[in-house]
């Protein structure tokens, strides 16, 4: 294909913008949906017109963000049949199924009982508007958890086989979608929406305390949502360990890159600060880092908590040393083999096509049973170089550093907003913290999409890990097609985002001049 | 269920949720009508009021008509909307627009002023409308496309559907495509009329004007699809022989949706109710004084129809895409189903669609009071 590259490029980056965009605005609709509930929950419970109150003002919020995250989801949905019209195929017998129940069971629930909630305080009954208050928050949990079990599933490819005559895989049980991987991973996807929302609410209401306005509302939802949002770091962080076990089992490389290790040991230590050296490769002698500093064993605890376990670099996995999913060492498969097997398994799987196709029932069998033995090694045969299976380790390094950085800054950030916010009249004087809470609301968002980072650059170059690399998932349209589309939905996303943090901005200072507490 | 049954079941709930899409458009086709009928402020703000409350269900039906489609059809999802790309973007680029700006339209600090969020509205109420038509059209009329499951082997060249470098712009620019778009269009700002008709039913100079509306549209609509029909019928599809999910044949069938019609005589009756229910619903509201349940007749016929074009399209060894490059290529629910595992575990999942329709419609009726 005429600039196969530069196409896989530009869908990558295009599908890359509408995900970041998109998680701009999904983890505070997951968080914010519970903190409304809750209020809502405290105001038929109190009676108290200031909970109704704040039901109210941060229900606003939220409705501003949803939309816009729901703009984006349909964007999402849809580019994997636009770019990725390959992977559509080759997996969307197990794919896809997730997305429809998505569908059928969550959205109709958040758009049906979202609008009951936004239009219906007036229409229907207090308890009514309650549940539908919850029903929407539930509903949004409900469709991450079947968009993370389809993600995880990419990562993580079980419950299929490979149907030669069709030339695809194919679901032969429904509930392996439900891995620990992907457990793991919608809870730690929700709950860091949890932190997200406990960040933005403590941020909002900290601008109130500076401007010296509504300082009990501020007080009260500062607690609500301190509460709330160290709740969800703390289970986020424990979610993280457990996603850290698992990435150590199934996905080593990724690991490896996260850590820019390449000589791996026992012991391991875990590298704190560090600058990767750029000309080091997965073949050369170069120093790993220009500087360094790590935690003794640390590695080894996080991958297998096991400080004495070896954990496997990027060398040794590209030439054959793993830890498998009882976290042994073991001597697997080399990435030069796996090319080689990879190709195997496609000549195969050629030959028993043309042996079915002239009816050849014995050369079929031939041909099927190699592909089998084979077959775990498919995606393999699209690379010529092993380097091509090797992860953007700089980016994946970087970013991981920045979320376990911010993510251990910020249960700090709940712990001292929380004793300030019950030594309230500490709080109402503590300037600092006002203004710390205000510039740190952005830092959280950099920490939650990059934790996306570290899990979506980690995985590359698979779409369907050691099955279908980016390269063969792709749609055959002109590069140039692309490069419009791409610069479209940035322009549009940007232009849409701008609005949205305006009208925010605009609404907080409107509403805060208002009486929201008596 | 046997597969060739579960294919069936699936392409039937494709088809609901398709007919309820075409049903809901009349969200866009009010939309649409923002500057016509909306010559005041206060106007328009009561035609995205009547709108507004109802867009997240046609949102959500678009949605979820995509996912169920990936999961039950992948070939298609991955061959139509990679291949007919710039027709499949536009849509959504129409539907991104509108999302937001039923929220941001009349909010403090929108940066962009009312006037861009209602032009936002029109371009997805029009052009949203037009394309999905030509993108429902291209299940009779085709497209230029193949698909070569071998492709998959090489690793220079590894896409297994391919397009016309067009990428979905002659398909936009069909007229048989355009005709249904422009059909689908007018159907929307018809129905559009007659849900204000029955929601602002006290407003005697409002009630008027849409009474006119919707004759107007109505008439036009009326025309466009009379004209759809008649090139339908006339149009030579593909009878496909399948085996074990392969296709075996493929030869051209002459007046192919017409005989559809004829020898699956529930199609044609389908149809027939569906054109008698538009029209009385239409008629009905245009000629008596004050009617105004013409939108539950229109709403009910709409779907109708819709649902047997649907199964003209699908049932009965049709190619629902046929493929004018490479008649072998074409697409039918044999060929390009999923599994009979997932079409399985996908159909207790679609045991819910009655449960969510339930609520859908008891909200539906609570928020209306």
């Amino acid at each position: 294909m005429e600039n196969l590259t530069s196409v896989v490029d530009w869908s990558r980056l295009q599908f890359a913008i509408t995900a970041i965009y998109h998680w701009l605005f999904v983890p505070l609709t997951l968080g914010l949906s519970v903190i409304v509930a809750i209020m809502e929950s405290l105001y038929l419970k109190t009676k108290s017109e200031n909970w109704l109150r704040a039901t109210k003002f941060w229900m606003t919020l939220f409705g501003i963000n949803f939309a816009i995250g729901v703009a984006t989801g349909l964007i999402l949905e849809f580019e994997f049949g636009t770019n990725w019209s390959n992977y559509s195929w080759f997996v969307g017998d197990i794919f896809g199924a997730p997305l429809a129940i998505e569908g059928i069971v969550a959205f109709f629930m958040e758009a049906t009982f979202g609008a009951v909630m936004f239009f219906g305080w007036n229409k229907v009954s207090p308890k009514f508007h309650l549940a539908s208050t919850w029903l929407t928050a539930i509903g949004a949990s409900i469709s991450a958890l079947w968009i993370l079990v389809a993600n995880a599933w990419m990562q993580y490819p079980v419950g299929m086989e490979f149907d030669p005559a069709q030339m695809r895989n194919v679901m032969d049980d429904f509930w392996a979608l439900f891995s620990g991987i992907a457990v793991n991973k919608f809870f730690h996807a929700v709950f860091s929406g949890w932190a997200l929302a406990g960040v933005f609410v403590i941020g909002v209401s900290c601008y109130m305390l500076w401007k010296k306005r509504n300082q009990e509302f501020a007080l009260m939802s500062i607690k609500t949502g301190g509460w709330f949002g160290l709740i969800g770091l703390l289970l986020t962080m424990y979610t993280g360990d457990g996603s850290a076990v698992q990435v150590a089992r199934h996905q080593p490389m990724k690991l490896a890159a996260m850590e820019g290790l390449y000589h791996g040991h026992v012991g391991q230590s875990l590298t704190g600060v560090a600058l990767l050296n750029p000309d080091k490769e997965w073949n050369n002698d170069e120093d790993e880092y220009l500087f360094e500093v790590s935690i003794p064993y640390g590695l080894s605890i996080l991958a297998n908590h096991d400080m004495n376990s070896f954990v496997p670099g990027i060398t040794d996995i590209v030439n054959g040393f793993s830890i498998n999913a009882d976290g042994d060492t073991i001597n697997t498969v080399s990435y030069a083999e796996r090319i080689e097997r990879g190709k195997l398994a496609q000549k195969a799987l050629g030959e028993y096509d043309a042996a079915r196709k002239a009816g050849n029932t014995s050369a079929m069998e031939i041909a099927e049973k190699t592909l089998r033995e084979n077959y775990p090694f498919f995606g393999y045969a699209y690379f010529k170089d092993v380097k091509e299976a090797i992860p953007p380790v700089g980016l994946t390094f970087t970013m991981f550093r920045i979320m376990v950085i911010l993510g251990s800054y910020f249960l700090l950030f709940f712990v001292v907003a929380l004793f300030l916010a019950y030594k309230k009249d500490i709080l109402k004087h503590a300037r600092w913290f006002q203004i710390v809470a205000m510039v740190s609301v952005p830092f959280m968002w950099l920490c939650s999409e990059a934790g996306w980072a570290v899990a979506e650059v980690g995985r590359q170059p698979w779409t369907i890990q050691d099955l279908l690399p980016t390269c063969a998932a792709i749609s055959q349209i002109p590069v140039s097609s692309v490069v419009l589309t791409f610069w479209m939905f940035a322009a549009v996303f940007t232009i849409l985002l701008v609005a949205e943090v305006s009208i925010m901005c605009r609404f907080v200072e409107k509403k805060s001049k208002e009486e929201l507490y008596k | 269920m046997t597969l060739e049954c579960l294919q069936n079941y699936w392409w039937l709930l494709i088809s609901i949720l398709g007919a309820i899409l075409v049903f809901l458009l009349f969200v866009q086709g009010g939309q649409s009508m923002i500057y016509g009928l909306g010559k005041t402020p206060e106007r328009r703000d009561l035609i995205v009021g009547a709108m507004g409350s109802k867009w997240e269900l046609t949102f959500t039906t678009l949605v979820t008509f995509g996912g169920a489609f990936f999961a039950s059809f992948p070939l298609y999802y991955s061959t139509s909307f990679g291949g007919a790309y710039w027709l499949w973007i536009l849509i959504l680029f129409s539907f991104v627009l509108q999302a937001v700006s039923y929220e941001y339209r009349r909010k403090k600090g929108n940066v962009y002023g009312t006037g861009t969020y209602d032009l936002f509205l029109f371009i997805n109420g029009s052009v949203g409308c037009i394309l999905l038509g030509v993108a429902v059209g291209m299940f009779f009329f085709g497209g230029e496309f193949t698909v070569n499951r071998d492709k998959i082997l090489s690793a220079s060249s590894p896409v297994i559907s391919t397009w016309a470098p067009t990428h979905g712009f002659e398909a936009i620019f069909c007229w048989k495509n355009l005709v249904l778009g422009v059909a689908v269009l007018f159907l929307a700002r018809m129905q559009a009329a007659l849900y204000m008709m029955n929601r602002d039913k006290n407003d005697n100079e409002f009630f008027g004007r849409l009474k006119t509306s919707a004759f107007i549209n109505g008439g036009v609509f009326v025309i466009a699809f009379l004209t759809f029909l008649a090139v339908l019928f006339t149009t030579t599809g593909y009878d496909v022989v399948s085996e074990n999910g392969q296709t075996v044949s493929v030869t051209a069938a002459p007046y192919k949706y017409f005989f559809n019609m004829i020898n699956q005589w529930w199609e044609l009756a389908t149809l027939l109710v569906g054109v008698v229910l538009v029209l009385y619903g239409l008629l009905s509201s245009v000629l008596a004084k004050h009617f105004t349940k013409g939108i539950w007749f229109t709403g009910l016929g709409t779907i109708l129809a819709v649902l047997s074009l649907f199964w003209a399209a699908g049932y009965g060894d049709t190619a629902y895409l046929p493929s004018l490059l490479d008649p072998m290529s074409s697409l039918t629910i044999r060929n390009s189903s999923s599994s009979e595992f997932t079409l399985t575990a996908m159909s207790y999942a679609s045991l819910f669609i009655p449960f969510v329709i339930a609520y859908i419609w008891y909200v539906w009726r609570k928020m209306d009071k």
